[in-house]
């Protein structure tokens, strides 16, 4: 923020940012809220042609009765149980009446009162050190809308707008937090924790790009001039899909809010929230027409669902569903393992790695050695085929196998490299690391007799005459040059430990 | 929220009527406002029947039904065919369905 205070500098105000959340998460359960046609952000279902993916419950038919997804409950519960929410011990459904294309019962199922989960905390990691405790109000359960578009496919000009109803009835949890955040960054460093730990529990998929999380900052700034305090107006932006755009939204609007506050004195008057959206193209927030009535939800029970009553034993029962949670997960990683804050993130943002990763332990290879593994060798092939490191081929048995091929220096590290390649391989596939090894002439030559052999000719070799006496006077540098001829000489298979041990030896006589 | 403040009650105003007429996205003639002002002025009257029942010793309730947990389990069935969920559609441009040029974003998900 420090920019922005710059700017400010000569007004003699002092500004502060305040930020609330909320976000919206499409959970990834096979069918959709409230019937069962299949659901559009279940990876089974990504790439369901338009509208097919509708029932008369979707398509909103007179006579059609919703029945509530016990699963969309549970996974909303192990997302309120991770956010340290209580549960609700009773939950009711309301009907928050819109007029849209996008949503054809004109009305959308939610929660209005009675939240599934309430009164939560969580802790997300900050820039430098530590960590900020971030309050959540709320997390209700409700159904996404469909989807409007205003251009035809590939990019089409149309003179009319086009809806496919695939999303509609995907169940959505939305989340909101009280207004703790004070800059950009925490705001999106909240929305990354709070993607990993749904990544962390499998109720989301968490592609930005599909739309499977949008937030909507509600900010304003606290402004002090001559001793008085200000507070600007709310604003609310609507249906940002990207981290950038979270983040580029609130920094535009800090700005923007302070400059009005210094042209026109505007302050905050209590219920009166304006919207706005964000311009990706321009970087800038866009006042949203709208007429107040538009607002006028005229919330009420919905008659065709009754309420569902969480006892202990059900709350109980998902909270042993919780795995390990990604920040708990880094401190063991970091503290207990020994691994690197950088190694240790890779791994636990991609929830099916770190599975695999803790296989790998399980099979007995070092934390350090195992994550540098995946993410040398592993990554950097899984990014080649386009594909995750646990979807190479290689198992865990094979990596312990070039682990310890490597310790018993058996292998060298490049050969170690081109192992872990060879076992990726599906040709390949059954068979040991060492017998793939050894099919490769990629085990280590540390048979002394050979490598005398080549040892001999490289000191006997005129040109090195200079070197050998560098060696004589104690210069270990010197080595690396002989030692590099003896590997050319043994096809990179000489143990290289073996050849410099050699090589003292033989030029010092010790 | 801005919705005019009726004399009576029951009563409703003509300004109400295109209130909630407007909020349906309906357009209405004059003539229609008079006539569903009287019209839903009757409903609403007939329905404050209600009121005059004692609800003193009854807890408040989300549902007229004693029941709870109505639920089914995530087991997904196929979709109906394109043709079929398109079929009842004013307007279509296959496989979507065709509305009037949307500009305000008044989407509430």
């Amino acid at each position: 923020m420090a920019a922005s205070q710059a700017v400010f500098a000569d007004t003699g105000i002092k500004a502060r940012l305040m930020v609330g959340m909320e976000v919206h998460v499409e959970l990834s359960t096979r069918s959709k809220m409230f019937t069962s046609a299949p659901n559009v952000a279940h990876p089974d279902y990504y790439e369901a042609g338009p509208n097919t993916l509708c029932d008369p419950v979707v398509l909103g038919m007179p006579g059609v009765l919703p029945v509530i997804n016990k699963r969309a409950v549970e996974m909303s519960m192990l997302v309120g149980l991770a956010l340290g929410c209580e549960i609700a011990k009773q939950t009711k459904w309301d009907r928050k009446s819109y007029y849209y294309p996008d949503l054809p019962k004109n009305y959308q199922i939610s929660q209005y009162d009675q939240p599934l989960c309430h009164d939560g905390q969580v802790d997300i990691p900050m820039d430098g050190e530590g960590t900020k405790t971030i309050r959540i109000i709320r997390a209700h359960l409700e159904e996404d809308a469909g989807k409007l578009m205003h251009e035809g496919p590939g990019g089409v000009k149309i003179d009319h707008s086009i809806v496919d109803l695939n999303r509609a009835g995907t169940p959505l949890l939305e989340i909101v937090t009280e207004p703790d955040f004070d800059s950009a960054q925490q705001a999106v460093t909240f929305g990354q924790t709070l993607r990993n730990i749904c990544r962390s529990l499998g109720v989301s998929e968490g592609i930005m790009q599909k739309g499977h999380m949008r937030f909507e900052p509600n900010i304003n700034v606290i402004i002090e001039k001559d001793g008085q305090t200000y507070k600007t107006p709310i604003v609310e932006i609507k249906n940002l899909n990207s981290f950038k755009a979270l983040h580029g939204a609130i920094e535009y609007e800090y700005q923007r809010q302070i400059e009005d506050w210094l042209e026109t004195g505007r302050v905050m008057k209590s219920g009166a929230k304006s919207t706005r959206g964000w311009d990706d193209v321009k970087m800038v927030t866009v006042l949203q027409r709208e007429k107040e009535e538009a607002h006028d939800y005229r919330y009420f029970p919905d008659p065709d669902l009754v309420p569902v009553v969480v006892d202990d034993a059900w709350i109980e029962r998902v909270r042993a569903e919780l795995p390990e949670l990604p920040l708990v997960r880094e401190k063991r990683y970091t503290e207990q393992l020994g691994l690197n804050v950088k190694d240790a993130r890779a791994l636990i943002d991609e929830p099916k790695v770190c599975k695999f990763f803790e296989e790998v332990l399980s099979a007995g290879v070092e934390p350090k050695r195992a994550a540098a593994m995946l993410l040398n060798y592993g990554a950097k092939r899984a990014n080649e085929r386009g594909c995750a490191i646990h979807e190479l081929g290689v198992t865990p048995g094979q990596i312990k196998e070039i682990a310890e091929l490597a310790a018993a220096d058996k292998i060298g590290s490049s050969a170690a490299d081109e192992l872990f390649g060879h076992c990726c391989d599906p040709r390949n596939q059954g068979q040991t690391a060492e017998a793939l090894a050894e099919k490769h002439g990629l085990l280590q030559v540390s048979d002394t007799g050979a490598l005398e052999g080549y040892v001999k000719e490289v000191l006997a070799n005129p040109k090195n005459a200079k070197i050998v006496g560098d060696i004589q006077d104690g210069k270990d540098k010197a080595i690396g040059a002989l030692l590099g001829q003896v590997m050319k000489l043994s096809k990179g298979q000489a143990n290289p430990k073996l050849v410099g041990d050699m090589i003292k030896q033989q030029v010092r006589g010790s | 929220m801005t919705q005019p403040p009726s004399p009576k009650s029951t009563q409703l105003t003509e300004a109400q009527v295109r209130h909630v007429a407007k909020l349906s996205r309906l357009t209405v003639t004059d003539d229609q406002v008079q006539r569903f002002a009287k019209q839903l002025t009757d409903v609403l009257e007939h329905v404050a029947t209600l009121n005059k029942l004692d609800v003193g010793a009854i807890e408040p309730m989300a549902h007229a039904l004693d029941m709870t947990n109505v639920l089914r389990d995530d087991e997904p069935q196929p979709g109906l065919a394109v043709e079929a969920v398109l079929a009842n559609a004013p307007g279509r441009s296959d496989p979507f369905f065709k509305v009037p040029k949307v500009l305000d974003d008044g989407s509430g998900a």
